[in-house]
This record gives C-alpha cells, structure tokens and sequence, in this order.
C-alpha cells in the first residue's frame, strides 16, 4: 500500500494547503453530528426543558395550554416537604454504607487475589459475574434468600443462634439495609477488577526496597499499596458517589419505595411523584435537585484530589 | 507451573475459593433452585442438588404458557442487537473525529461532552418521556433504542484508542486518495476492532440489562423486554419460588455465557477506559 501510495503522491497533483483544511474540518463536524444529535436530545434540550417545567405546575396529562408558571413554589415546597427530606436521608444511608462498603471491601480482595492465591483469573471472573448479572433478576433472587420466615438467610441466622432475625424486605427497619447488601454485591466485583488493574501497575521495586528495610506486609500494605492506589480509589470514589445517587432498579423492581417508604430514595421519588402523580413540574425541581447534588459532588471531590496532588 | 507450590499462597487460595463460592452462591442457588419442585426450593440446609428433578416442567412454565416470555426474550435481544450496532457506528465517528480531525472548537465540543457525561440520565427522565410523547413514539422499541443508541463513555474509551494508532497509515491512505470516510470505515475501525469488541459486548450487557427506559417507555405487555417481563412475571407466579428462578436463569445465563467466552475483552475494556454504564 505504501508503495503505491507513493507514486500515486508524485503523479498527483497536490491540492492546495487551505482547501485540505476547509475538507478537514467539514469532515470533522460531519463525523460529529450524529453523537451531537444524541447530546442534544438525550442532554442539552432535556436538562433546559425541565428547568422550564421546574417553574411550572404542570400535570402532562391537560395539554400545554394549561401550563401555570408558578414561579419557585415547586422549590419552596420541596424545602417543606417532609417525603423529599426522608427520600434524601435514604439517599445518604445508602451512600453512607454504600459507598466504603463496596470500595474496602474490594480492595482487599483485589489485593488478596494479586497476591495470595492461584488461578487469578478464575478469581477474577467469579467476583465480575455478578456485576453484569440482571439486576431484576437478581433482585428476585434475593428476595427469596432474604425471605422473612422461610429464606436461606434467616434460617442461617436462626442456626446460629439469633432468635430473631431481621424481615429484610418486609420491615421498615431492614428494608434499606437489603437493598445496599444486594447494590454492594453487585458492584463489588467491578471495582475489583479496577483496583487489580492499579496493584499491577504498582512498581515491584518500593516493596523490595521496603522489605529490606524491615517492614512487614501490613506496612508494606498502608504504606506503599494504599498510597499508590490513590488515584484509583478517587476514580471508584467518584462514580461510586454519583452511582449511590442514581439507584433506581433494584427498588423499583423489589420494594418500589417501601415498606413506608423506608427505601424511598432521590430517583424512585423522581418516579413516583411524575410518573404515577404525573406532577411533572415538581418531578423536575427533584430533577434539578439530585443534577446538582451529584454536579456538586463531581466538582468538590475533582477539587479536593487536585489539591492533595 | 515450575514453580514451587508455597504454602502461604495455598492456604490462600483455599480461603479466597470459599469466598468466591459464597460470593456466587446466590447465583448458584437460582441455577439449583431453578430445577427444583417447589416445595424444595427453601429447604435449609441447602440442598445444592436438587434432590427430585422438574427442570422441564418449570421451563415450560416459563417459556411455554401463559406469559410470552420468548417474545420477551426475542424484544430484548432485538433491541440490544440494534442499540449496540447503532452505538459503535454513532461513538466510533465521534471517537474518530476527536482523536484524528483538526478542525476549530475541537477542544470546545469535547468538553460540552464531558459535561453532558456528568449529568446523570435519572435526572432528564420526565423530559425526555416529554419529548417522546410528543413526537408519537411512546409505547415504541424505536423510542428505547433512541434513548440508548448513544454511550459517551464508549466514545471515550474508542477515542482513548484511536489516538494510540499512527498517523502515518491516515497519510499513506491520504496520498491514495481516499477520504475521510474511506480512512474511518477502511482503516480506522478494522484497526481497532478489539476495542469494539469489548464496547459491543459491554453496550450489549448494559442494554439488555436496562430496566428503567422500558418502564418508562413502554406500557404494551407485547413490546415488553426481559426487565419489564421479569417484573410481570413475578406478579402472575407470585410464591411460585422455582418458576421465579427458572425465569431468574433465563434472563441472567446468555450474558454469563457471553462473557464466559468473551470476558477477556470485558475485563480489558473497563479496566483502560473505567468504563460503566
């Protein structure tokens, strides 16, 4: 092909430099338009629309004829409404335990799977399943493990000892606490094949030079290999942060809120309150509402990395 | 293999495999539970083999009254097959475009991307249902695809590769004449076809997985995907626990298949790009 691509660059007469520029540049809005479209439709205009019907009492199902602006009521009302705040406490928990739950946890087992054991890629794998088994199936199966009477996991507690075990699904108390154990089942795996990626790419020589000095491996471990994973842990922080904003399935699917509201969280209320109340303009205030939360929390954690480095 | 077996690294593996296994029991418990009779699904201590057989009578429960699950089945692969395809084509022109072409704003365009990468889709959920009313496709597979046809992620990973590829093979095919679609279509995707490899597989993972878009989108039982269809289902069977798990299966073992076969491309993909849906 070079060779050809040669002879043809010497017969050929070259077009001028301006024209090949103009061509270029054409092409490369062309090859643009179609993700363009995608950001437009699926980013931009939604993200404009619905601070537009933020302002608005809009209920979809009259026609846009009967469009009231109402000004900021639809925030005023959030700050009073007492099932935002419960939903926004849910959220919390759930990040709460969510996110260092799944982000420890699979430290250690990347950790113990690049280090201590045989077969790593079998490892590996075991622990990926579960993050791309479906949820909705997944969710099913746990319903039934985490049955109140007659589940696998009360049944487990009752052998040993506990006299009674948690409802899981079916109490107020519990309900949220399954669901994070199912989330951080889940995801865990993903992080660990992350967290692999960073332990291979640690240099083998600061442990060799930590060994001649004498430290054991649980220095070697807060020393050298919690230190050098930093920027890894800040990527899992991050989308772990914005992800534990962004559950949705496995509530809609097994709890759709409840028991009273006890897994109620930001996006399953976003659901309910346009999707069932068809209150579209209060539906798009809590919309804005969790955009900046999760906006704000990109920027601060971005900031704070960058000064730490 | 030469080298020694030591201890340490055994007793290691030893306690990792018992977590692994408790790890996946959940699942192992579905595929066992999915061939038992009912009143053996919640025997404890777990019975890992079902201790009498009735795979075929659940299967059919599933797959051959009264729910259509293979229609089900059939919409979600549809949709799945055609969002995968109509991502990699939308975000490889984009990845291409960025990593290769010169051309004013360049810089500008990629990160209004970044930007709209940051916001997350739950929050644009009741405009966009909006929009899709408006322009009449709601209740239609072709509004599902619409929403899910385009990754930024994916363009960032496919980006992140093209940018690795010489420009001397873009030169050589320039002085043959050929233009810029020629280059993307005959030169840059063939070369990297790993990476849309592992995007197809990790696009078709995510979509077949989706459970909130049909929801939204779709109210017709007969347009329903695997999700929506897991949901109906377990209403009709209700404590009907073995025929849940046979519908569980069902909707979880393609895709453990597929990446069985495929996973090095899945575990490659996310671990350059941090990729996730």
């Amino acid at each position: 092909m070079s060779e050809k691509a040669v002879s043809n660059y010497k017969t050929k007469k070259k077009p001028s430099l301006w024209n090949n520029k103009i061509k270029e540049s054409i092409s490369g809005y062309l090859f643009l338009v179609p993700e363009f479209i995608g950001v437009f439709l699926l980013g931009i205009f939604p993200l404009f629309f619905s601070l537009y019907l933020s302002f608005t009492d809009w209920d979809l199902v009259s026609g846009l004829q009967s469009i009231n602006f109402i000004g900021l009521e639809n925030y005023r009302y959030l700050f009073q409404d007492p099932a935002f705040f419960l939903t926004l406490k849910n959220n919390l928990i759930f990040s709460a335990v969510y996110v260092p739950a799944s982000i420890i946890l699979a430290l250690l087992i990347a950790i113990a799977i690049s280090s201590a054991v045989y077969f790593r890629d079998f490892f590996k794998i075991a622990f990926f399943i579960p993050y791309i088994s479906t949820m909705v199936a997944v969710a099913s199966v746990f319903a039934v493990l985490f049955h109140p009477s007659l589940g696998v996991v009360n049944n487990f507690l009752m052998s040993i000892g506990i006299e009674n075990p948690p409802g899981w699904f079916g109490s107020t108390d519990t309900a949220l606490w399954g669901i994070i154990i199912i989330s951080v089942w889940q995801v865990v795996g993903y992080n660990v094949v992350i967290y692999i990626a960073g332990i291979t790419g640690i240099s083998k020589e600061l442990y060799e030079s930590a060994q001649i000095d004498g430290a054991g491996k649980f220095k070697q471990f807060l020393y050298i290999t919690v230190p050098q994973l930093g920027p890894t842990t800040f990527f899992l922080l991050i989308t772990s942060i914005v992800n534990s904003f962004k559950v949705f399935d496995v509530i809609a699917f097994l709890t759709q809120g409840g028991p009273n509201n006890a897994t109620n969280v930001l996006v399953y209320y976003i659901y309910e309150e346009g999707f069932q109340n068809f209150r579209m303009g209060y539906a798009s205030a809590l919309s804005w509402i969790l955009f900046l939360i999760v906006a704000a929390i990109t920027i601060v954690t971005a900031k704070s990395q960058k000064q730490q480095f | 293999m030469m080298e020694k077996l030591k201890t340490s690294k055994v007793i290691g593996t030893i306690i990792m495999g018992m977590l692994a296994f408790l790890f996946i029991s959940p699942l192992l418990w579905m595929l066992s539970s999915s061939a038992k009779v009912e009143q053996d699904v919640m025997t404890y201590p777990i019975e890992w083999i079902p201790r009498e057989w009735n795979f075929f009578n659940n299967f059919s429960k599933v797959w051959l009254e009264d729910i259509p699950f293979d229609l089900f089945y059939w919409n979600s692969l549809k949709i799945a097959v055609i969002t995968t395809l109509l991502t990699i084509i939308i975000s490889s022109m984009a990845a291409y475009s960025f990593s290769k072409l010169h051309f004013p704003l360049r810089n500008v365009l990629f990160i209004v991307l970044l930007a709209f990468f940051l916001v997350p889709t739950e929050s644009t959920l009741v405009p966009r249902f909006i929009l899709i009313n408006w322009i009449g496709l709601y209740d239609t597979h072709t509004a599902l695809v619409m929403m899910m046809a385009f990754s930024i992620p994916l363009t960032f990973l496919m980006r992140q590769f093209m940018a690795g590829i010489s420009d001397e093979y873009i030169e050589a095919a320039k002085m043959d004449g050929a233009g810029y679609f020629r280059i993307y279509w005959k030169i840059m995707l063939p070369m990297v076809k790993p990476i849309i490899a592992t995007a197809g597989i990790l696009k078709f993972i995510w979509t077949w997985n989706d459970y909130q878009n049909p929801l939204i989108f779709l109210t017709s039982e007969q347009l329903y995907t695997i999700t929506v269809g897991m949901q109906l289902l377990s209403s009709e069977f209700g404590t009907s626990y073995a025929t849940t798990m046979m519908a569980a299966v069902s909707a979880i073992l393609p895709l453990i298949v597929v990446f069985l076969i495929l996973q090095r491309h899945v575990i490659d993909g996310i671990t350059v790009g941090g990729v996730k849906g």
